[in-house]
């Protein structure tokens, strides 16, 4: 098919980008010996245990540990091959999610506040948990916020993670199938994990009674820091898991369908008026749980059926709303589309345009920043005229071989480009930071003197001279390094969301082939 | 294919339309050099996009590396040797919840022929066996450690369920080499703690 001359154009060099992002995500996510393993098994792919220490000179002990982070945060898989050999594949894509951890986590604080936000946050740092486990970890964090004496219910804790399980943003791992126990022959080196589809959010029925427990305050020295004691045995390590066995993860395909419909709706409100995008809003979220992330458009929804569903107060009449979907369907962005007359008139939503036009409209942007607006009008015109020649074909839903090949090119290069640069401003993160090394832990120390002294009640003259210790132009140093690493930080975030743009149109295109 | 163009003009052994060019199309210059590592713009970066959300997400980033680093999944390098002892590092290090992941350990490929005929009842024994080795050593040492107490036994508990026998023997072969009470008691005085065996890193001092 013509997605491999696609492949066999690009340069090799693309790879590379993504190995060299990888690379440094793992580094700083889990060190350099998973880093290590990580990267060798994106490089050459499946490979077994042994295999993989022999290659890399890492003992067969590192290369489990590794594998066993790896695959507790869904970033390796194993699967049994014959003779019994058990091979590992590393997720190159899944790897490059590190880098939206924050939105996600952001986006969740969002649509179920606080608590809401920790339980997807726990469930990112730690690859897997169970819900009693997630439940809490969650309100112990919360309570440690809350004013003295008072603290979480487990049970709040419970009802936010149903929500979240509700509408999928969260869902159960992959688990051991349940054998008979008749079951002849030694069993397999590997277990193939399974989930039923009408399990994947199906919350075990728990009473998890309790609140959350603050860190007790000896446990800390002044500054926050756990002094090199060791903790006093606490009693509740010695009871049974309710829901042994049954792991959650973050549903990031979830979060992906909200950042697309985000998107779209942004892109509706800014081209027509608030109405109009608060009906798109409406009908992406009637198609939320029927309509699958790759499909190109939604199911088609009757007039009736969104009136119904606008958001209570919005007080349109139902002719009102005609008008506006009639307006949506004739615009030439076509991301509402027309699709019978019953019911009022059926309408869906054109997914794959929609990511289209947004990609698009990325890329221009970055032609006209990059280039000045010349080259961008040029390049509008382009694209403008091979959008005329499109209409000349029968099905709207299709693209012509030729400009659709053109476009997904376009979007592979942007994206490695894009890649790299998130690569790049790690990199220069990471140089600055060293750079500063010795200045930082000096600040560092004197803060956690500061800290100690004002806990025991120390005198201002007495906190002055401490902070004098850090001389002026040290300050400014400091200062300039935290804005420095501030926007690199806030750059990786931005870049991403034009990866995930870019992304989200090449998945749509490859899966329609 | 292309033909001959013309007496003493090369011709392309393609064809040279798959590329993008027509036929007897000036082609750019030849590059000589790579382009500059840091090339002039002309335009300048947009800002950066600022609002709350921007700021949160940037906070949120910033403390999840400072987590990340703290986490049990952080495997650290062995450090290289100081050249002074510093005493202080002593009572700095942090101390990091233990994760024995049983229930996601990877399984070893099976060697051809080593089968094993282990019951279930002797492998569950061994386990415990195991554990209450183990298990002394892992409690002094964590930070949450009723947390990672009852996550070590819901992995525990999916261990026994799922692994194979032969697993069993495998696990139970390579750990207590390295499970050892000589090797944990020699470094009690910290000189050489965390240097060598990485299995030991974690481990406690008595």
């Amino acid at each position: 098919m013509w997605m491999d001359e696609i492949a066999l154009r690009l340069p090799s060099t693309m790879t590379q980008a993504e190995i060299k992002l990888c690379s440094l995500l793992l580094q700083e996510h889990f060190g350099e010996i998973v880093e290590k393993i990580g990267v060798h098994l994106i490089r050459t792919g499946s490979q077994p245990l042994r295999v993989i220490a022999h290659d890399t000179g890492t003992s067969l002990d590192q290369v489990k540990k590794a594998l066993c982070v790896l695959v507790q945060h869904n970033l390796v898989s194993y699967q049994v091959h014959k003779r019994g050999v058990v091979e590992y594949e590393a997720q190159c894509s899944r790897v490059l999610r590190m880098l939206r951890y924050p939105r996600y986590i952001y986006t969740t604080k969002t649509l179920y506040s606080d608590t809401g936000e920790l339980i997807v946050e726990e469930l990112l740092l730690n690859g897997k948990l169970t819900m009693s486990a997630v439940v809490k970890k969650v309100a112990d964090r919360l309570t440690e916020t809350m004013e003295d004496g008072k603290t979480m219910d487990y049970a709040e804790v419970s009802n936010t993670f149903v929500r979240l399980a509700d509408t999928h943003f969260v869902q159960r791992c992959p688990s051991v199938p349940t054998t008979e126990n008749s079951d002849p022959g030694p069993p397999p080196p590997a277990p193939t994990l399974v989930i039923n589809e009408k399990d994947m959010y199906l919350v075990p029925k728990l009473s998890l009674i309790g609140k959350g427990k603050r860190r007790r305050s000896s446990d800390e020295d002044a500054a926050g820091e756990p002094k090199a004691k060791r903790p006093k045995h606490t009693t509740d390590n010695k009871e049974p898991i309710p829901d042994d066995g049954i792991y959650w993860q973050a549903n990031l395909d979830r979060f992906h369908q909200h950042f697309r419909d985000q998107a779209i709706v942004s892109a509706v409100a800014n081209r027509m008026d608030q109405t109009s995008s608060e009906i798109v809003r409406t009908m992406l979220r009637m198609s939320e749980i029927t309509t699958s992330s790759s499909a190109p458009f939604t199911q088609p929804l009757s007039s009736n059926e969104i009136f119904r569903s606008l958001p209570v107060g919005y007080n349109i009449s139902k002719q009102v709303l005609d008008q506006y979907l009639t307006l949506l369907a004739d615009d030439p962005l076509e991301f509402v589309g027309k699709s019978g007359d019953s019911g009022g008139g059926m309408y869906v939503i054109n997914l794959h345009k929609a990511l289209a036009s947004l990609a698009t409209a990325t890329l221009e942007s970055v032609v006209q920043e990059r280039f000045g607006s010349r080259c961008a009008r040029i390049f509008r015109l382009v694209l403008q005229k091979k959008h005329i020649e499109q209409k000349q074909v029968e099905d709207f839903a299709m693209i012509p071989a030729k400009e659709a090949k053109d476009m997904l090119y376009k979007m592979l290069s942007e994206n490695f480009m894009s890649l790299q640069s998130i690569a790049n401003l790690i990199e220069r993160r990471q140089f600055e930071t060293k750079e500063n090394k010795r200045l930082l832990e000096k600040s560092q120390r004197v803060e956690a003197i500061i800290a100690s002294m004002q806990a025991t009640g120390a005198e201002e003259a007495q906190l002055q001279e401490i902070e004098e210790m850090i001389t002026a132009p040290e300050r400014q140093q400091l200062e300039t390094l935290k804005r420095n690493v501030n926007k690199l930080d806030a750059s990786e975030i931005q870049v991403d969301e034009t990866i995930f743009l870019l992304e989200s149109y090449i998945e749509c295109t490859m899966k329609r082939q | 294919m292309a033909g001959n163009k013309g007496r003493g003009r090369a011709a392309y052994t393609f064809n040279i339309e798959a590329v993008g060019f027509s036929k007897g199309e000036k082609l750019p210059d030849v590059v000589l050099k790579p382009p500059p590592l840091f090339p002039d713009t002309d335009y300048k970066p947009v800002p950066l996009k600022t609002g709350e959300g921007e700021e949160y997400m940037l906070a949120l980033k910033q403390e999840l590396r400072e987590t990340m680093k703290r986490m049990p999944y952080f495997i650290e390098t062995p450090e290289e040797r100081q050249d002074i002892e510093r005493y202080s590092k002593r009572y700095m290090k942090v101390y990091k919840e233990e994760w024995i992941p049983a229930g996601s350990k990877p399984k070893k490929a099976k060697d051809a022929g080593k089968g094993t005929s282990l019951t279930r009842t002797a492998d569950v024994l061994k386990k415990i066996e195991e554990l209450e080795k183990r298990g002394d050593g892992e409690k002094s040492d964590e930070e949450n450690e009723e947390k990672e107490g009852s996550k070590e036994k819901s992995k525990e508990g999916d261990d026994d369920d799922d692994d194979d026998a032969a697993e069993q023997e495998e696990y139970d072969e390579e750990e207590q080499e390295e499970e050892n009470d000589y090797i944990n008691s020699y470094f009690e005085d910290g000189d050489d703690f965390g240097a060598d065996s990485d299995d030991n890193m974690d481990e406690a001092t008595y």
